[in-house]
Parts: structure tokens; sequence; C-alpha cells
């Protein structure tokens, strides 16, 4: 029981992560019928960016979360701006083709600077825990997930409340609508893209104590966003939430009742279950 | 107050509107009436810019709006409530009803407009929780024209709006362009039903394989011979 509810918890932390990096993906497919291919490279970039304010400004990762937020921001909003909306009414293929290049040249880009060696950020509470109920919690997974939390709750109170939140959300749910509604649509873009590349920075950002850096990273992850955005419903934010948990919880399950080596398998299998008796996904709807 | 002059439209190589000339004057109720595929709808898709006439000018009280993105034809006060309603199914009535005051210039006085669509449209008032998805077709477009109105706009298209409802129901939806003319509203009305358009309207515009044919005082229009042959099996 103590085994089970460890590998519980475990997988819970690091599914908030997940969460955060799937609605971010989710949100912009929503808005954009676009597959952001380059997601987890986002995301990689936004490791560097908390791994070189840490060494070289010395501010610790949770704290540079302040930073990394607004400037992933505004790099997701220049991507939109100048890459992305300029084939939003194009071929699928040409989409795909267009964030897989940009993906591939920030992934080379980083490797140019920083070359390809694993870089580790160790704080002085990398590998610290704590115990709670006899369960081992570690630490900088643990202020992750409040930090993960205070944002998806930040982020449901935009889209529910707020006129830009609300709009963005009709935009997603018929762009010729809000065009009529008098809502500039390539704004809310740029703006959905902006969001989505911040909380995929910030993602990084908050797993660089835990994970190795290194300029590859993204592939693996923009694979997971994916999988999750897929298996929550594509374009339910409250899908994506649940999708990452659900993942991160299946890793941590996997790894812990057969093997770490094999608890990618336990995920994708859940992934194709989830496929065969629910193609829409978790919380999604069937499109016509 | 609203004039189109020489207008073409082509989608590719089909040519679709061919000198489309109209005119609507404030506090009118004008109609363009016609068969399927006439080019009626592309004439207002045209006006509320989601797509780019090949030639012509398309003023609002005297001020060019065919250089515009469809959100500031919505600012300079026209707003477009589309065929088929078009409303925002994962939102609900009141969330609707606040995307259409999303504009600076509507926000101001978005309660005010909510309370005014509520008076007019006392069923949207019962559902404003509802979720505009899993409403009726009539719902929906009194939804669709109350959206509208939250624009504060100064001349109001109309789509079909009678389109798939009950006769009931259609007689309903006419009643309400009327009365929200009565209160001010300048409104262009695009219509497949002939008869209760051209009864409502001031005036009216035939429009035939992308030409107007006829244009003319509602009544004269109902009166035609070859309006009453053509649409109206007389």
């Amino acid at each position: 029981m103590l085994v089970f509810s460890q590998s519980l918890i475990s997988g819970l932390l690091i599914g908030g992560v997940y969460a955060l990096i799937g609605i971010g993906l989710t949100i912009i497919f929503g808005v954009m019928r676009i597959i952001n291919f380059a997601h987890g490279d986002i995301m990689m970039i936004g490791m560097y960016l908390t791994y070189n304010l840490f060494t070289l400004a010395g501010i610790d990762p949770f704290v540079s979360v302040a930073i990394t937020i607004p400037i992933m921001f505004l790099f997701g909003a220049l991507l939109q701006k100048v890459f992305i909306n300029r084939v939003l009414n194009a071929l699928p293929q040409n989409q795909i083709l267009l964030t897989i290049g940009l993906g591939l040249i920030m992934s080379n880009t980083m490797m140019l600077i920083f070359t390809s060696d694993y870089q580790i950020l160790t704080t002085s509470y990398s590998s610290s825990s704590f115990r709670l109920f006899h369960i081992s919690i570690s630490q900088p997974l643990a202020i992750s997930f409040v930090i993960t939390a205070g944002i998806t709750a930040l982020l449901y109170w935009f889209f529910m409340k707020t006129d830009t939140g609300q709009a963005i959300r009709a935009t997603a749910q018929d762009r010729d609508a809000a065009q009529l509604m008098g809502i500039n649509v390539k704004r809310m873009s740029i703006i959905a893209f902006g969001l989505g590349s911040s909380l995929a920075g910030t993602a990084g950002a908050l797993i660089s104590p835990t994970y190795y850096i290194f300029p590859q990273i993204g592939s693996t992850f923009t694979l997971k966003a994916f999988v999750i955005t897929v298996l929550g419903g594509m374009g339910s934010i409250l899908g994506a939430t649940l999708g990452g948990i659900l993942i991160g919880v299946a890793e941590s399950m996997g790894a812990v009742y057969i093997s770490s080596g094999w608890k990618d398998v336990v995920v994708f299998v859940l992934f194709l279950l989830v496929l065969v008796f629910k193609p829409s996904g978790l919380l999604g709807k069937s499109r016509a | 107050m609203l004039k189109i002059e020489k207008l073409n439209f082509s989608y590719d190589d089909l040519k679709v509107l061919w000198d489309i000339d109209l005119e609507v004057h404030q506090g009118e109720i004008v109609t363009v009436v016609g068969s399927n595929g006439a080019g009626k709808s592309t004439m207002l898709k045209n006006i509320s810019r989601l797509v780019r006439p090949n030639s012509g000018t398309i003023t609002l009280q005297g001020e060019e709006i065919n250089k515009l993105e469809s959100h500031q034809v919505v600012e300079r006060g026209i707003v477009q409530v589309p065929e088929g309603r078009k409303i925002f199914p994962e939102m609900t009535v009141r969330e609707n009803l606040r995307m259409g005051s999303f504009i600076k210039s509507a926000r101001a006085n978005r309660e005010e407009n909510i309370e005014r669509v509520f008076n007019l449209f006392p069923r949207l008032k019962e559902r404003e929780k509802q979720l505009g998805g899993t409403m009726s077709g009539g719902e929906q477009q009194m939804l669709a024209i109350a959206r509208g109105l939250m624009t504060n706009p100064k001349v109001l298209l109309l789509d079909e709006p009678s389109l798939g409802l009950s006769p009931l129901l259609v007689g309903n939806i006419f009643e309400i362009i009327t009365e929200i003319n009565r209160q001010g509203m300048t409104i262009l009305l695009v219509e497949q039903n002939v008869y209760q358009s051209l009864r409502i309207a001031h005036r009216g515009y035939v429009l035939e394989t992308g030409r107007v044919v006829l244009t003319g005082k509602g009544e004269d229009l109902l009166n035609d011979p070859h309006v009453r042959k053509a649409f109206l099996g007389m």
C-alpha cells in the first residue's frame, strides 16, 4: 500500500508538469487547428533559459519562473506573428513542416551555443525530500507542483472570466463568427501561441532541477504533449490537465510495478486503448 | 448610409457577383431576395470582409470600408448575423452575448444592452446559463440576432434568419425584425423567403445569378409579375 501511494504521489507531481505542457499544446491547437511540433523544443528553450539564469545570475529556478513566463510568452507571440500567422490557411502538411522546421532550428541553435553536452542544474534542494504520512516527497517536484496548480487555476480564471480569455475560446469554437463579432482573430492567435509557449517554457523551467538539460530533449516532450492532448481530447483544456496527470501516474506506476524501462510502454498502451475505445479522447467531442 | 457600388467578386475562376449596386438608407429595412446560389450570402461576406472583392467600393456613411479587416468593420458599426447562426456552442447564452460586446465601444453599455435584448427575447433570459449548442434552432436564431445587437451596430446584416425554422417561428422572427427596425435599427436582410421579407421591407433587390435584376419598393416587388412567377409560384 505504501509503495502504491508513493508511486501515485510521485506520478501526480510529475503529471502536473506534463499537464502544463499538454495545456499549452491544446490551446494552440484549439485556436488555430495547428499541431505545434516545436512544442518540446520551446520547452527546451525554457530549460536553458532557467539554467543560464541560475549559473550566470544565480537566480533560483523557481524564482526565475517569474522571468521565464513573460520571455517565453513574447517568444511564442513573435513566432506566431512572423511565421505561423502566414500558414493559417495553408495545407496541413505545410503547417507541420513549418513547426517541425522551427523546432529543428531551435534545437540546433542551442546545440551550437551550448554544445550537446548534458547539463545539470544542481540546487541545494535538488535531491532533498520530505516525508508526509511515511511517503517521501521530492522537494523540487513538490514546489513545481504547487506552482503548476497556481498557474492552472489562473489560466482557468483567465479563460472563463476575462474578455480576452472568452474571446480566445470563441475564436476556437467558431473562427468566422468570432470575426463577425469584432474579435481580432489574428491577435487572439498571437496571444494563444504566446500562452502555449509560455506554458511549455514554464514546464521546462520547473523540471530543470530534476532533468538533464540538453538540446535534443524536446522531441521526447513533443511526443508526450501530443499523447496527453489526444488522450484528453484535442482542444480541451480540462482534458489536457486530466491527460497530463494520467500520463504522469501511468509512468510512475509502470516504473514501479513493471520496470522503469517499460514505463513508456505502459503510457502508449494506455494511449492506444483510449484511441480504440474513445477516439475523440477522454473529454473530447467527436467532430463531424 | 450603406452603399455598394460596382461590386465584383469571384471564387477563383467562378464569378459570383457582377457589378452589384445597392444602397441602404438610415432606418430602412432593405431586403435582397433570390434563389439559392444567387450570391446573396457572398455579398454579405464581402461587406463583412470575410472575403475580398475583385473590384468595387463599399462605404458606410461616406467612409470606405473595403480596405478594413473584419473586426474593424464591426467597430465601424456593421454587424452580420451569419447564415446558420454560428453561435458559440460551448458558451452559455450570457457568454455569447458578452462576446457580442467584445469591441471597446460596446463594452461600456454591456449590461444595459443585455437588459435590452432580454426584453426583446424573454426566452433568452430564461436560458441565460444554458450552453448555446444545446438550444433549439429558433432559440439559437434569437441568440444570434441578440448577440449581433450587443455590438451597438448602425447597420444590422441578417443572412437567412428564417432558414430551417418552423412556419410559426418564421413568422415570429419576421415580427422581431420589424420590431427591431421600429426601434430605429437599419437592416439589410438577405432571404430566400421572398414573400415574408418583401412584406416587411421598405425596399427590395432581386438577385439572379449574381446580378441585380429588379429593385423597388417591397410591395411593388410583391406585385411584380416576374417576382410572382419566379419566386411566389403565382
